[in-house]
């Protein structure tokens, strides 16, 4: 399945765009996609963290992603 | 409640307004500003980027935690982002209650988690060089 991955802050300089779009097998999780992504972007490993929301919410390692999830990286947040 | 992710400056009284209650004997405001610098590195300006539907979501969830725990009448909270100079307002948060010390204790727990868990990002620009705030360890 296709999912398009929306990019925010270093992670959109890290990956070098504002989204991603990434073939996947069928029941992938947010752990395995992080995983693929630290495998590809070796950068995110510098990070103090990083998290995937889906559906505008923080998502949990188990959590399945569906096609037509809105999927976003979300690196260190720092506003305020 | 009111949350707003704006790329216009904040007028600070329109936030404080949203917030007047007539049963509440009190209200707190934070407002946070740009600073010139950062452990000693002269900051020029500041850029601000929101993943904005979740930006509004978090707000509105640590809004309802605060009204829980403080029983709070009124919150609002505005968020600049785009690029902003020294001394300009990046955020305002506003809260009414019925008496001071919870507006006090509601305005800090909210300015504290929102820059825990809000999905926005700031990045200082320097006279050499730029950084995302917090990226690194």
């Amino acid at each position: 399945m296709k999912l398009n991955i929306l990019l925010f802050g270093i992670a959109r300089d890290i990956v070098g765009g504002a989204s991603l779009a990434l073939e996947v097998e069928e029941k992938t999780t947010v752990e395995a996609l992080i995983a693929h992504l630290h495998k590809v972007y070796p950068d995110f490993d510098r990070l103090a963290s990083l998290m995937i929301a889906v559906n505008s919410d923080y998502a949990k390692g188990e959590v399945v992603l569906k096609e037509n999830d809105e999927i976003a990286l979300i690196p260190p947040v720092s506003g305020g | 409640m009111e949350f707003k992710i704006t790329d216009q400056p904040i007028n600070e009284q329109e936030v404080i307004d949203l917030v007047r209650s007539p049963h509440c004997g009190g209200l707190s405001v934070f407002v946070g500003t740009v600073r010139n610098q950062t452990k000693g590195k002269k900051v020029i300006s500041l850029e601000f980027e929101a993943y904005e539907a979740m930006a509004i979501n978090k707000m509105r969830e640590i809004a309802e935690q605060a009204q829980q725990r403080w029983k709070t009448d009124k919150i609002a909270i505005y968020h600049r982002v785009g690029k902003l100079s020294v001394e300009e307002t990046a955020v305002v948060i506003a809260v009414s209650t019925p008496h001071r010390k919870e507006s006090f204790q509601a305005c800090e727990y909210l300015i504290d988690t929102l820059k825990q868990v809000v999905p926005i990002w700031k990045k200082e620009i320097y006279e050499d060089g730029e950084i995302w705030v917090a990226a690194h360890p």
